[in-house]
């Protein structure tokens, strides 16, 4: 099995992966697929499926349906220790009887790889502590345990390498290092990588594409750029960076535009930025987009208009400066703007006006009052509509 | 590079002032009186038993005096070789029962029903629960349903198992089924210390680099229980070796199955043959240290497992 493993990785498939534990729905549904040697991040909330899905793919956890499938053949009925998968589990789980080089060289000895110890070798000096090979994972510290964790899964040359929030435990410095140093190892053994964190500066500095993961489903998957500048569902533009929404009815459309009236003010959206183009929608810009005006501005076109508001807070963050504006009608819109000059621009109080290019607006895709994905189905009868599906599906078969 | 920069910090070592307190050795005190009287005081007598010689002026049964006569030993040594022999192997082949049957079943209450507290408090209590009634009585009951009349008998003399005239009690079987049966309890509760910890994440990053359950076992699980299997091993093992009762003819026992328990009992008691009775305790506590060091050596290197 080994040996049929490619060095750039295989792909990853799921297919209608559904996860159901006593009482709830870990994931629902779920489709996915991961070309070989690309470095996927899932990122979401925690409590959102994320750790399953990765614990489906090791095989420590069984779906209750769909199929999973590396490099093209089916592994959803294989035991973990028969999958070519390696996992960098979050609390490194080294094993704390055995020295770093023997933990590092217990999977080539289980499988019956020639020279164990000289690989293990290597790839402890691949992550640079082939130094400190005869010591105890106790006598490490943290970041070195997480090193060693990584060396002992790369250095099986997986066909998919799993990390699950393998830089949790690590301090921000250690975990910014660690970071680009994983990206560079990738980039090195040219592994498959799938990455789970809930950090989302992590998945966008490292992943290739980031999956964002709500409630058991995929809401949006991208190149971290993609997701970050055309967000489609409220969770995403408001898990993956920070932005200002606003809800109401498009008023008209044209074949380039939509117009929305948010509390008696007409903003302009791009069509190909929008998701729905009719009815009430909710629509969006990045607050980092938005200038800051002490005059009411000519109207012109191609720049949407928001004001007069109040400042109502200002804090100074180094390199830029947080307003938050209080429109009404509208709510609180959030500007961040660089310090070009010493100070910030604007005081408390101050009467101010918001605008932004046409273009970096952006409408999404959520319906008004969106009710929860799935309802916790842990009441009688759900559970017995679960019973009776597996039942037919049994019976089908 | 960046890794080389955080691996050899170099971390100031501050010692802290040693306090000579006097208030400690105080409190050592009881402890080391307690010790004094009840272990070193009793095992020099011992030693200067072993070594006394028949009185010879006022010649009496059970009458000795002090001497240097290391002929006791040889002449133990040379009597009750094979008895001491049979000892060790009955002890032996107890442990290994016991640890078979105790491994298991600490596996489950540790592991298997962590997640059901109730039932694992209960299912401990059931281990323990033999410890509320003497172990003589319980030993007795055992006779009884192996008698010759008994059930068991009887049962497998229709299966034709046994013979018309077999017998179980008074049997090897016996003496080593209820050494077995006795010392399951020291056997099963370190072990369930050991397992009730062990994290499971260990045993998933063991499936997951490719070990299958039973190397995951003998890999992972096993080496991480070592501490509950060595003392386990260690609280049956030594006083199976020196146990009495199993192996008496009163109980489980008959005389070709006699321990150096039991002869050391004899020889105390009915040939009132003092010298001979310290002198078997003392090669029983060293023959025992012997086996005991050796183990403890091994199982202290990793590589063992």
């Amino acid at each position: 099995m080994a040996g049929a493993l490619d060095d750039s990785g295989a792909d990853l498939e799921l297919v209608g992966i559904t996860k159901r534990f006593p009482g709830f729905t870990a994931i629902e549904n779920l489709n996915l697929t991961i070309p070989a040697g690309s470095f996927f991040a899932l990122l979401g909330p925690s409590g959102c499926g994320k750790t399953t899905t990765l614990r489906l793919v090791a095989g420590l956890e069984t779906p209750t349906a769909g199929r999973i499938l590396i490099g093209g053949k089916d592994v959803t009925d294989s035991k973990p220790h028969q999958r070519p998968v390696n996992t960098v589990f979050q609390s490194y789980a080294l094993f704390p009887h055995m020295t770093v080089l023997r933990n590092v060289a217990f999977g080539l000895y289980r499988r019956g790889v020639p020279d164990p110890l000289g690989l293990a070798h290597e790839a402890l000096r691949l992550v640079e502590l082939d130094h400190l090979a005869g010591r105890r994972p106790a006598q490490l510290s943290g970041g070195q345990q997480q090193r060693v964790a990584l060396a002992r899964a790369i250095v099986n040359k997986p066909a998919l390498l799993l990390l699950d929030e393998p830089l949790g435990a690590l301090d921000l410095k250690l975990r910014r290092q660690m970071q680009l140093e994983l990206k560079s190892i990738q980039d090195d053994v040219g592994l498959t990588f799938l990455h789970v964190t809930h950090d989302q500066e992590e998945a966008m500095t490292m992943a290739d594409t980031v999956a964002v993961m709500n409630k058991g489903e995929i809401e949006q998957m991208g190149a971290p750029e993609e997701l970050y500048e055309l967000p489609k569902t409220t969770f995403v533009a408001n898990f993956l960076g920070q932005s200002n929404l606003f809800t109401g009815p498009v008023v008209s459309s044209t074949a380039t535009s939509i117009v929305v009236d948010i509390a008696g003010t007409k903003l302009e959206v791009p069509r190909e930025r929008a998701q729905r183009h009719a009815g009430v929608v909710t629509i969006g810009v990045r607050p980092e987009k938005l200038t800051l005006l002490t005059e009411k501005p000519k109207a012109a076109s191609g720049v949407n208009v928001l004001g007069p508001g109040t400042v109502t807070d200002v804090s100074f963050s180094g390199v830029s400066t947080q307003y938050l504006v209080e429109m009404p009608g509208v709510g609180t819109v959030t500007v961040f703007a660089q310090n070009m000059v010493f100070g910030p621009v604007v005081n408390r109080g101050s009467e101010v006006w918001v605008s932004w290019a046409v273009g970096h607006g952006f409408g999404l895709a959520d319906e008004e009052g969106v009710s929860p994905r799935f309802a916790p189905d842990d009441d009688t009868r759900s559970i017995a509509q679960q019973r009776r599906a597996s039942l037919e599906a049994e019976l089908d078969a | 590079m960046a890794f080389g920069a955080f691996s050899n910090v170099d971390t100031p070592v501050v010692e802290a002032p040693r306090r000579r307190s006097r208030a400690a050795l105080w409190l050592l005190l009881p402890g080391v009186v307690y010790l004094g009287a009840t272990y070193l005081a009793p095992l020099v007598s011992l030693i200067v038993t072993s070594l006394k010689a028949p009185d010879l002026v006022n010649f009496d049964i059970g009458r000795y005096v002090y001497a240097f006569d290391i002929g006791n030993y040889a002449t133990v040594l040379g009597q009750y070789w094979p008895i001491i022999l049979r000892s060790f192997g009955y002890a032996a082949l107890a442990t290994v029962f016991a640890l078979l049957i105790s491994y298991p079943l600490a596996y489950f209450i540790g592991v298997g029903l962590r997640k059901y507290p109730l039932w694992q408090a209960l299912a401990l209590i059931l281990v323990i629960a033999p410890f509320f009634m003497s172990f003589l009585l319980r030993t007795l009951a055992w006779k009884a349903i192996f008698a010759d009349e008994g059930p068991v008998v009887h049962f497998l003399q229709g299966l034709n198992i046994l013979g018309s005239n077999a017998h179980l009690n008074g049997t090897p079987f016996m003496v080593v089924f209820g050494l077995t049966y006795n010392f399951i309890p020291f056997m099963a509760l370190p072990i369930y210390t050991s397992l009730e910890r062990l994290d499971l994440r260990y045993l998933e990053a063991g499936a997951d680099l490719y070990a299958n359950p039973a190397a995951t076992f003998w890999r992972v699980t096993l080496p991480l229980s070592l501490p509950g299997v060595v003392s386990g091993t260690l609280l049956v093992f030594i006083p199976a070796t020196g146990d009495y009762v199993n192996a008496s003819p009163q109980f489980l026992g008959s005389t070709q199955t006699a321990m150096v328990g039991n002869v050391i009992s004899d020889t105390y008691f009915n040939l009132q043959n003092y010298p001979a009775s310290a002198a078997l305790s003392i090669v029983l506590m060293v023959l025992i240290l012997i086996p005991v060091g050796i183990y403890l050596g091994l199982t202290k290197t990793e590589d063992l497992l």
